[in-house]
């Protein structure tokens, strides 16, 4: 017997020690099994190096890579009622919405942010799908309607992240009525004529996508990202068939006419900086030429400009394979 | 009264209506039965019972009015209400979705685009209009619409009648989401009055499209949800059998939503529900109809936008923060 517990016990504790290593130093990637050393996934904006698969960002890391130098400015949004339908399922909704509260140290599944990107104002509305699934409630409504009035007192465009499983049920039609809501939010923005990006992260699907999430400007994805309107188990419940490959990712969408690009996440930075700096130049170019006599010679040279910063952009290969894919 | 189908909570008034029906029957075998007081005994006791049973509704009992085969259906309210009626069709980019049904007529006097969902009444024509549940092209197809009433200065009435929009291959793969999007937008910048009335279930997003408008009319044991009861109780209770409870829960009523400031008026439905006093329903709606539309008859269009935008605006906050 001596010889087993000598033998046995030490076994045991390495392995807890090993275990524990892995599961902190070590990521595997979901979809091709690669170990990635966990400096080396966050130094990678948590793309995997191998597959490039996308992996889920952290709320505040992506307003870290976002902003200039990573610094920017988060921006309150007003209090709403809280649980005024009083719902409860198997747990109150108070205490599901304490649970997220305590988790993600925020209000609501709403960031908004203010500060620079290359040098030009923005304010970002991000969506925290680690907030109750990013659902839509009166409280991010009210984030959204926020968010599109700090960028139209700031003149700036906003860019908003979306990632979201959908309304908020436990807020029952006051979550359905934030769809119109929101909106009415976006609409102010483009009354104002400032551009409103949208970037789809995954994933963004049901009432989110049936509003504001749907009505940028211009709307980005990120590779792989689910985005639908009806989740796929909705659909294969309806159907009772297996969906297709691909169905309702990123890729889905751009083939099918629903986004403008899918954009890697090593160049979601250039691609949202460049996009800033051609529309708002926009409105720059009616300010300057308006008092000048000679409208002819000021559009031509801005218009240069443009397809040199367009151009320059462009020689980059990664943006090319993008482009053609 | 013999064409009905009973709701499982009207068993008792069924079996006091088949008595009377039996009644009759021997009645008329046998000329030297006098059976007048006892009929109208048992007609007078089913009528206390069916007004008791309709006045204490529960939120899932609502739900199943909401969904009576019987209810009158939007072409009901078309032939009773629409004079002229001409449909209008297709979304000038894919197709024309029978789901949603839209056109032309003249209502009370006066010339409306009139937009709904259809649900069909027997088999063939509920798969001709996939049950009222919209893709893309019906929701592209009240866009077209709403933007004609705008060139022609026309109100627009909506009426709402869905479980929600479909859910299928599709739709998706022609942007079912960015369609109800743009509808609903569409409904926020309209210069031109738009009244909607929730005839029956208002579902979700692919209710909401159709119906943002300045003036939210809905009948009063119909229906509007973020979710029907079956999905939310699948997700949160993780079981569809507690649909019952997730209805209560989600405060879906016509009583729910007024109270919430979330629509203006409740159009009183008959005793036993809209399905056993169609054409008495069918013309309430009308007049509530009519004279939202006349309130909102001196209202400019970017009245009419500021109206609406500032409506939807305020829901869901807190007063005095606005």
């Amino acid at each position: 017997m001596n010889w087993l517990t000598k033998i046995v016990r030490p076994k045991i504790s390495t392995l807890w020690k090993k275990r524990d290593t892995a599961e902190n130093l070590w990521h595997k990637c979901a979809q091709c099994g690669e170990m990635i050393f966990h400096r080396d996934l966050e130094a990678a904006q948590k793309v995997c190096p191998s597959c490039q698969h996308h992996m889920r960002l952290p709320a505040r890391d992506r307003l870290q890579s976002l902003f200039d130098g990573g610094s920017y400015d988060e921006v309150e949004y007003p209090d709403v009622q809280i649980d005024p339908l009083n719902f409860k399922d198997e747990k109150k909704y108070t205490d599901r919405l304490k649970a997220a509260r305590n988790k993600t140290g925020d209000k609501d599944a709403f960031i908004i942010a203010a500060g620079t990107l290359d040098a030009q104002s923005i304010v970002v509305a991000l969506q925290n799908f680690e907030f109750m699934g990013g659902s839509l409630g009166m409280a991010a409504g009210e984030a959204i309607v926020r968010a599109a009035d700090e960028a139209v007192t700031r003149k700036t465009p906003l860019i908003l992240f979306a990632a979201s499983g959908g309304a908020r049920m436990q807020e029952g039609i006051l979550s359905l009525m934030q769809l119109p809501r929101t909106t009415v939010a976006v609409q102010r923005l483009k009354d104002a004529g400032l551009p409103y990006l949208v970037v789809l992260t995954d994933p963004t699907t049901g009432g989110v996508t049936a509003s504001y999430a749907m009505l940028g400007d211009i709307q980005i994805a990120e590779p792989g990202a689910l985005v639908g309107f009806a989740g796929p188990r909705v659909i294969e419940q309806t159907i009772r068939e297996k969906l297709p490959d691909g169905f309702q990712r990123a890729e889905y969408l751009k083939d099918h006419g629903m986004v403008d690009m899918v954009v890697h996440r090593h160049e979601l930075r250039a691609t949202l900086s460049r996009l800033v700096r051609l529309l708002m130049e926009k409105g720059m170019a009616a300010q300057i030429t308006a008092p000048v006599s000679e409208p002819a010679q000021l559009p031509v040279t801005q218009v240069q400009t443009t397809l040199a910063v367009a151009a320059n952009e462009d020689t980059d290969p990664r943006a090319e394979k993008d482009a053609a894919e | 009264m013999s064409t009905h189908s009973y709701l499982d909570f009207e068993k008792q008034v069924a079996e006091l209506e088949g008595k009377v029906q039996e009644l009759r029957q021997l009645a008329s075998d046998d000329s030297t039965m006098d059976i007048a007081d006892e009929v109208q005994k048992l007609e007078s006791k089913s009528a206390t019972l069916l007004r008791e049973t309709y006045a204490k509704l529960n939120p899932w009992q609502k739900t199943q009015v909401a969904r009576h085969p019987y209810r009158p259906h939007f072409k009901d309210y078309i032939d009773r209400l629409v004079e002229d009626f001409t449909p209008l069709a297709g979304d000038r980019y894919y197709g024309d979705d029978e789901a949603i049904q839209g056109g032309l007529g003249r209502f009370k006097g006066r010339s409306v685009v009139v937009i709904g969902h259809e649900k069909g009444n027997d088999t063939s024509s509920r798969l001709k209009h996939n049950f009222g549940m919209a893709m893309p092209e019906g929701y592209r197809k009240a866009v077209r619409l709403m933007d004609m009433a705008e060139r022609f200065d026309l109100p627009v009435l909506s009426l709402i009648d869905t479980a929600g929009a479909y859910p299928g291959i599709g739709a998706e793969e022609r942007g079912q989401a960015e369609a109800i999007a743009r509808s609903t937008e569409k409904c926020l910048t309209l210069g031109v009055p738009m009244v909607s009335i929730i005839i029956g279930e208002g579902g979700s997003g692919g209710a909401v499209a159709i119906a943002t408008a300045n003036k939210v009319l809905m009948l009063e044991h119909s229906i509007y949800s973020v979710i029907s009861p079956e999905g939310c109780a699948s997700i949160l209770w993780r079981d569809p059998a507690k649909s019952k409870e997730a209805a209560a829960a989600m405060k879906l009523t016509a009583q729910d939503l007024l109270e919430h400031n979330i629509i203006d008026l409740i159009i009183p439905e008959p005793i036993g529900g809209a399905h056993r006093g169609r054409e008495a329903v069918m013309d309430a709606a009308g007049d509530a109809a009519i004279e939202a539309l006349q309130s909102l008859s001196g209202l400019s269009a970017d009245e009419l936008r500021r109206q609406r935008q500032d409506k939807y605006l305020a829901m869901g906050r807190v007063a005095g923060t606005a």
